[in-house]
């Protein structure tokens, strides 16, 4: 255990935890967009950052990634604080000018405005990276991944086109804080569409009412990673005894 | 252009002298353009498969280096310098009239295989300006007359 200060307040928190985690365990608001708990720290977003003093030296550093430590003062309020946030904001509203998400977050720290010039209208996604990394931490599949780099940089397939990985499974979808990757369920199909592609996978057909509740690549999945057998997985959420 | 066949136990030899060791991808993918100056998708498949890192990792980081190129380069490389002191000394020209010359955009490979045009922001020998540097090769002091020229060079 070790005691720190944030915004004054004298906390307590585990060694090893994030001055992220130790603010929320004690109902202290700090902004986030790439957190997420099934998941390890990332720091993509930079909207939790935070002013740290140690000694005589203050610093600015992500407080996801920031590890708690005895005597350390922690402002998340101060003007240099917020005027970085309010910067991140304007940048993001700018990658992202139509996103609803986006938007609410930026009014919230007041931001109405970003003075950078949107570059796509129809872009959404943060680059947040929390798709990939619940496919590849959570899932266990990697079927996405960030690729190219710069301006270029996207979530995508390998190859934009190979979705032999992609289990359908909807995480990615799930999981997106600015709901930049859609899911639509079209009778016998899936459709998944992420920034660069859209794929369609089948999806399978309850052996009882015949309506189609489930990826077919999913359910394979579930099946070797259970062990049980075929006919566990032939009915539906509703016609399962 | 002729496609190259991919060989796996060409594949297969690059990547036992680094004894399959994923830490060590980089430098595989690094051969495996030596060896067919591009990264066919085949190859990239493979050494995916063979290093069990998911594909998507792989294409990751064949995405993210500029030194890796997924589409087939040509035999020569042609960079022209768009750096500042180049940039004022006409280097736009330069480069429209390689574009002209070799029909293509920057960043693309001719239709015979020969040349890939590219663009590079700065190489370091601003007192050559304008210049172009092909295969390595500094050619200094360039005006659109002299493209033709540099470009016969080479076949």
């Amino acid at each position: 255990m070790v005691t720190l200060k944030i915004d004054g307040r004298e906390i307590t928190a585990d060694s090893g935890k994030t001055v992220l985690e130790a603010a929320r365990e004690n109902n202290i608001y700090i902004p986030t967009l790439c957190v997420n708990e099934a998941v390890a720290a990332y720091g993509a977003c930079r909207l939790c950052m935070v002013e740290v003093t140690r000694g005589n030296r203050k610093r600015l550093v992500a407080s996801c990634l920031y590890e708690v430590a005895e005597g350390l003062v922690v402002d998340t309020q101060t003007e240099r604080v917020v005027n970085i946030r309010r910067m991140v904001m304007e940048l993001l509203l700018a990658r992202c000018p139509n996103s609803s998400e986006v938007i609410d977050m930026a009014r919230n720290l007041g931001v109405d405005k970003s003075r950078f010039q949107p570059e796509n209208q129809d872009n959404s996604c943060v680059l947040c990276a929390l798709c990939t990394r619940v496919c590849r931490e959570v899932v266990g599949k990697s079927a996405i991944s960030l690729v190219s780099r710069g301006t270029d940089r996207q979530v995508a397939l390998p190859f934009c086109d190979d979705s032999d990985a992609c289990i359908a499974c909807g995480s990615c979808v799930y999981v997106c804080p600015t709901n930049a990757i859609k899911m639509e369920d079209r009778g016998d199909v899936r459709i998944i569409t992420w920034p660069s592609s859209a794929h369609e996978f089948k999806m399978k057909k309850c052996a009882s009412c015949g309506s189609h509740f489930a990826p077919e690549k999913q359910i394979a999945f579930m099946m070797a990673k259970s062990g049980l057998e075929a006919e566990k997985f032939e009915l539906c959420m509703n016609c399962r005894p | 252009m002729s496609k190259i066949s991919v060989k796996n136990d060409t594949l297969a030899k690059i990547l036992d002298r680094y004894d399959k060791d994923k830490g060590q991808l980089i430098s595989i993918l690094q051969d495996v353009q030596a060896e067919y100056n591009y990264l066919p998708r085949e190859a990239v498949e493979f050494v995916s498969s063979q290093l069990d890192v998911p594909l998507s990792q792989v294409y990751s980081v064949a995405t993210f280096f500029k030194a890796f190129s997924l589409k087939p380069r040509g035999r020569h490389t042609v960079h022209v310098c768009m750096g500042t002191a180049c940039h004022v000394r006409g280097a736009a020209q330069i480069l429209q009239q390689m574009q002209n010359e070799m029909k293509i955009s920057c960043g693309d490979t001719t239709e015979d295989g020969k040349f890939t045009l590219e663009s590079v922001a700065c190489v370091g020998a601003c007192a050559l300006g304008p210049l172009v540097v092909v295969d390595g090769e500094y050619a200094g002091q360039m005006t659109v007359n002299k493209v033709k020229p540099l470009l016969e060079k080479y076949d």
